[in-house]
């Protein structure tokens, strides 16, 4: 180990020369970072992005329009800005800085997780619709929409929240970022990644044919975020374009399940035994939470496994203990470099600690998610019309045409 | 009839108004939460060259092909030598520039006479592949002037450096992009 540090330090063996030939030394080469102004340019392509896709999705009703805005957006932010600098990403930078000190989240990073959300909140996920290069490239291929059956779709429409709870957790602890390693798309937009990536890539986009944007629908973690923020959002597209006519002809139109159906027909049913449900799932909330909690907090040394100091103090660990030889390159460079076991231990010690505190919390959040969708089951508003599901709905605008009702020409209508 | 269902309506608009607030308050706490945290600027990443170990994960872990990382050369630390421990190959009988005594895989390595007994080398970065063997030859029998650096014209920048995730000796990190190198320079 000494020698080795001799060696390691002993690094002015040889003296500079002194040229004798009027030799003048070379620049020390150290190209700057390609413009970084494009990143503010970026943010002002976004919010013009998302303002006319809300103006196409609430006020103009186009669905050309939003294929088109999509085909931009895909073009700019996917193959020319090549697909970073992306709001879902921003989830893990936002987690970083908030939990981290010493890491300053960029500006543009913090732009680009928030203004999404605030246009979810006032025009619900306009986002999806036509801006995310993600969304795009799905929404895209999507030709021959199938829809799965109830109970697949509910199963799986709960792996995004698992995802964004783990991922979260992942960047708070200063981990790993688990959404951008898994990106399916950004090896597609970049041309070159490495193989897995982009096989995991082509899937996903064959499997949008059938399964319309399977990455948005059961993975994407900002997905979420939007979902909950749309629910509540201010304005909303709408099917019809005036007072609708229970026509059903939209009724089977949306590949994503997201339009609600008229319930005119359904017959009542006793008050009591609703409010009976609903009064029992409120109530099943905090055991879900609890339950979600005590799950998790006992999982957390799973997800510490996603730290590589932890990663490492294992492996260095079972050397110890079982005389298992440590060969990974991290636990070879960690012999070379001289910081003693001890020193590695207690940082495990510190990271489990947050892991736990980490996982108490991602229980917390999974648990409060259920329970709220099961409350959310036992309510029903009565509806006298088709209104799209606003956490759901992409604003796609698929819908639109199927809809025979037209605007402004009531009188029309009234005539015929 | 009529009064119970505007009882009804009003309290989904509370609800309604409510789950408004709620959601909203977090994205107005963001950005005053943060405030202190926010740089304009932002990060590039780099490597530390005292950390480095050159394991050769820079070759490999690069999203981009060649790998964004190229070996740098800091000539004023530079010995000169005749006998360089990160161009030739260890164990070569003659001290030429002929390919099969050359350390580099790539040749991306040029050597030129400058006087005697002292040659200039310099690294074409188009070739190099940041593989690291001339880094750990220059670092184990030289004074250490080539060093691995992330070359930020050719870097994407990803929000994660994929090298950085497998970097066993935790040696790239995000610096202010004011900077964007760790030059290596003669103590």
């Amino acid at each position: 180990m000494l020698a080795w540090h001799a060696v390691l330090f002993a690094q002015d063996r040889f003296p500079r020369p002194e040229f004798e030939s009027g030799y003048v030394y070379p620049e020390h080469q150290m190209p700057l970072q390609r413009a970084p102004a494009w990143e503010y340019i970026d943010l002002a392509v976004l919010v013009c992005a998302l303002t006319l896709a809300s103006w196409l999705a609430l006020k103009k009703r186009s669905r050309q329009g939003l294929v088109w805005l999509s085909v931009f957006s895909l073009a700019y932010f996917g193959f020319f800005r090549e697909g970073c600098v992306c709001s879902v990403g921003s989830v893990q930078n936002v987690a970083l800085a908030l939990f981290n000190e010493g890491y300053a989240i960029p500006l543009t990073a913090l732009l680009f997780f928030i203004i999404p959300l605030v246009f979810a909140l006032a025009f619900g996920r306009v986002f999806c619709a036509g801006v995310c290069p993600l969304g795009s490239i799905q929404e895209l291929v999507g030709f021959r929409p199938v829809k799965l059956p109830k109970a697949v779709e509910s199963l799986m429409i709960s792996i995004p929240f698992i995802y964004l709870g783990i991922s979260v957790l992942s960047s708070a602890t200063n981990s790993q970022f688990l959404i951008c390693r898994y990106d399916p798309f950004v090896g597609i937009f970049r041309l070159d990644a490495p193989y897995t990536m982009i096989v995991f890539g082509s899937l996903l986009l064959v499997a949008g044919i059938f399964i319309n944007r399977p990455f948005c629908r059961y993975l994407c973690p900002y997905g979420v975020l939007l979902n909950i923020f749309s629910r509540y959002s201010h304005r909303h597209l709408t099917i019809t374009p005036a007072e609708c006519i229970n026509c059903r002809l939209c009724e089977d139109v949306c590949p994503y399940d997201a339009i609600l159906p008229s319930d005119i027909t359904r017959p009542v049913q006793e008050p009591g035994k609703e409010r009976k449900r609903f009064l029992v799932s409120i109530l099943l909330i905090p055991l879900f939470v609890i339950v979600g909690a005590i799950l998790f907090r006992n999982l957390s040394p799973v997800f510490a496994g996603l730290n590589s100091n932890v990663r490492l103090a294992r492996e260095i660990r079972a050397e110890k203990e079982d005389g298992v030889v440590a060969v990974s390159k991290a636990a070879i460079a960690f012999k070379e470099a001289g910081k003693t076991e001890n020193e590695l231990f207690e940082d495990e010690i510190k990271i489990h600690e947050r892991f736990r505190m980490g996982s108490l919390w991602l229980g917390i959040f999974l648990g409060t998610s259920f329970g709220l969708s099961l409350v959310s089951l036992s309510t029903r508003t009565r509806r006298t019309g088709y209104v799209p599901h606003r956490g759901k709905c992409y604003s796609c605008g698929r819908c639109f045409e199927y809809c025979p009702v037209q605007k402004n020409n009531k009188a029309t209508n009234e005539k015929s | 009839m009529k009064e119970g269902k505007n009882i009804y309506q009003s309290r989904r608009d509370f609800v309604r108004n409510a789950g408004k607030i709620l959601v909203a308050l977090p994205v107005i706490a963001l950005p005053v939460v943060l405030s202190k945290k926010v740089s304009a600027s932002g990060n590039v990443w780099q490597i530390d060259p005292h950390k480095c170990t050159q394991c050769g994960q820079c070759k490999t872990n690069c999203v981009l092909t060649p790998s964004a990382v190229k070996c740098t050369h800091n000539f004023r630390m530079c010995g000169y030598c005749d006998l360089c421990g990160g161009f030739l190959r260890q164990g070569t009988k003659t001290i030429s520039t002929a390919a099969e005594n050359q350390l580099c895989p790539t040749a991306a390595i040029t050597r030129t006479f400058v006087e005697e007994p002292y040659f200039q080398y310099t690294i074409n970065e188009d070739l190099c592949n940041a593989c690291g063997k001339c880094v750990m030859g220059c670092r184990d029998f030289g004074n250490g002037s080539l060093y691995l650096q992330i070359n930020q014209d050719l870097c994407v920048n990803c929000n994660e450096c994929s090298i950085a995730r497998n970097c066993p000796s935790d040696a790239i990190s995000r610096i202010p992009d004011k900077v964007q190198y760790i030059p290596k320079e003669k103590i």
